[in-house]
């Protein structure tokens, strides 16, 4: 069910990137992106507008190259559902750097507010203990996000992985970069690497 | 033609080995795969080397948003494959588009050379064209003698001038996939 009494997605996104240390942030593509955007852009900021499925993976190689930084992947329900197989690859390698976080509205806000699989049936923190991701949490309150939110600077004892239900309505889209060139080199050189 | 051994036969693992030694002088970090009888010598060595991660897949595409995180964190990836998998990648190549990273696949061709299953042939005679109109440059191996050249000159261009490649290692090179003893065998 799509509901419109649930925490606002941007509010959300604000209380996760608070106070945010050395983390490296990769988005979703669609609301999510926007919402990371919203935020406030930062040099350790990487937007996916494409690559549908793709996000998790993106964090799991740089979480696996880089074990020392926080990864933290903030994507949504129907992003997560296209790439749902990534889940068990990350329950195999186990990145203790590595955190996910699912924006659930049940919806496909992106192309018109469809239901998506999981405002019926799908439970993706089940789904994610499955695969063998231990630390796994549904998130409702602002409190219980505060709590979680906390967790995301440390990077260790993860990967860790939350559903956070986020209200149904659309918000405003917040444009950014959206030169993939652009976004790798920034965030390399953000982690010392030089250009090739 | 021949037949592909069960084992690791002395040819497969020669050229093989000769993949693991390049990939390690080019400082490859990262290795994802969907398992692979034609790959499986070479991930073998992959699992035994300190200085190598293999990244089990549950389908291809996975690897390819992998090694552009990985390239976002400063290491070098391959992603080993067959031909029926670049069918699962299209909408993620784009990345090497869009991201431009060292991307780098090597991928065990199905579908040609003496091939016994019929579900082989449609992606396999569709691999090269996909892979070159996703954007990669595609090479091919077609025996043990030339697969540490063309293997060394894609590696060299993937790292060196961050070009996309793919390199096909032919069906007549691995061995078509033997069913049963009697696969060839009038019905």
């Amino acid at each position: 069910m799509i509901r419109n009494d649930r925490l606002d997605r941007r509010e959300v996104v604000r209380h996760l990137l608070k106070g945010r240390k050395n983390e490296v942030v990769v988005s979703g593509l669609g609301a999510s992106t926007y919402d990371v955007a919203a935020a406030g852009d930062h040099a350790r900021n990487f937007y996916l507008w494409g690559a549908m499925g793709g996000a998790v993976m993106i964090g799991l190689g740089l979480a696996l190259a880089q074990p020392a930084v926080p990864v933290v992947v903030i994507t949504g329900d129907g992003e997560t559902l296209m790439g749902m197989g990534s889940l068990a690859t990350v329950g195999l390698q186990r990145p203790a750097n590595l955190s996910i976080v699912v924006l659930d509205n049940g919806s496909y806000g992106e192309t018109g507010g469809q239901p998506s699989h999981t405002a019926a049936t799908t439970d993706l923190t089940a789904v994610a203990r499955g695969c063998g991701i231990a630390d796994t949490c549904e998130i409702l309150t602002l409190s219980e996000l505060e709590a979680f939110a906390a967790s995301l600077h440390s990077g260790t004892a993860g990967p860790r992985f939350a559903v956070v239900k986020i209200d149904g309505a659309e918000q405003e889209r917040v444009l950014t970069h959206r030169d993939g060139h652009f976004l790798v080199a920034r965030v390399r050189q953000a982690l010392g690497f030089q250009p090739i | 033609m021949h037949r592909r051994a069960e084992t690791s036969s002395e040819p497969a693992a020669l050229w093989a080995d000769d993949i693991f030694d390049i990939m390690r002088r080019f400082a490859v970090r990262q290795v994802a795969y969907v398992p692979d009888a034609g790959h499986a010598r070479l991930i073998e060595r992959v699992h035994g080397e300190a200085s190598m991660r293999p990244v089990a897949l549950t389908t291809e595409e996975e690897g390819i948003a992998l090694l552009a995180g990985a390239w976002l964190g400063g290491q070098r990836g391959v992603l080993l494959m067959q031909s029926s998998g670049v069918g699962n990648c299209i909408n993620m190549l784009s990345l090497t588009q869009t991201c431009r990273f060292p991307f780098l696949t090597l991928v065990t061709m199905r579908g040609e050379w003496g091939e016994f299953n019929p579900w082989q042939v449609p992606m396999g005679s569709a691999t090269p064209a996909v892979l070159e109109l996703a954007g990669l440059k595609v090479l091919r191996a077609s025996s043990a003698d030339e697969v540490r050249d063309v293997v060394e000159a894609a590696a060299a261009q993937v790292y060196n001038a961050c070009t996309p490649t793919a390199v096909l290692l032919s069906q007549r090179l691995i061995g078509a996939k033997v069913f049963t003893k009697a696969d060839h065998d009038p019905q």
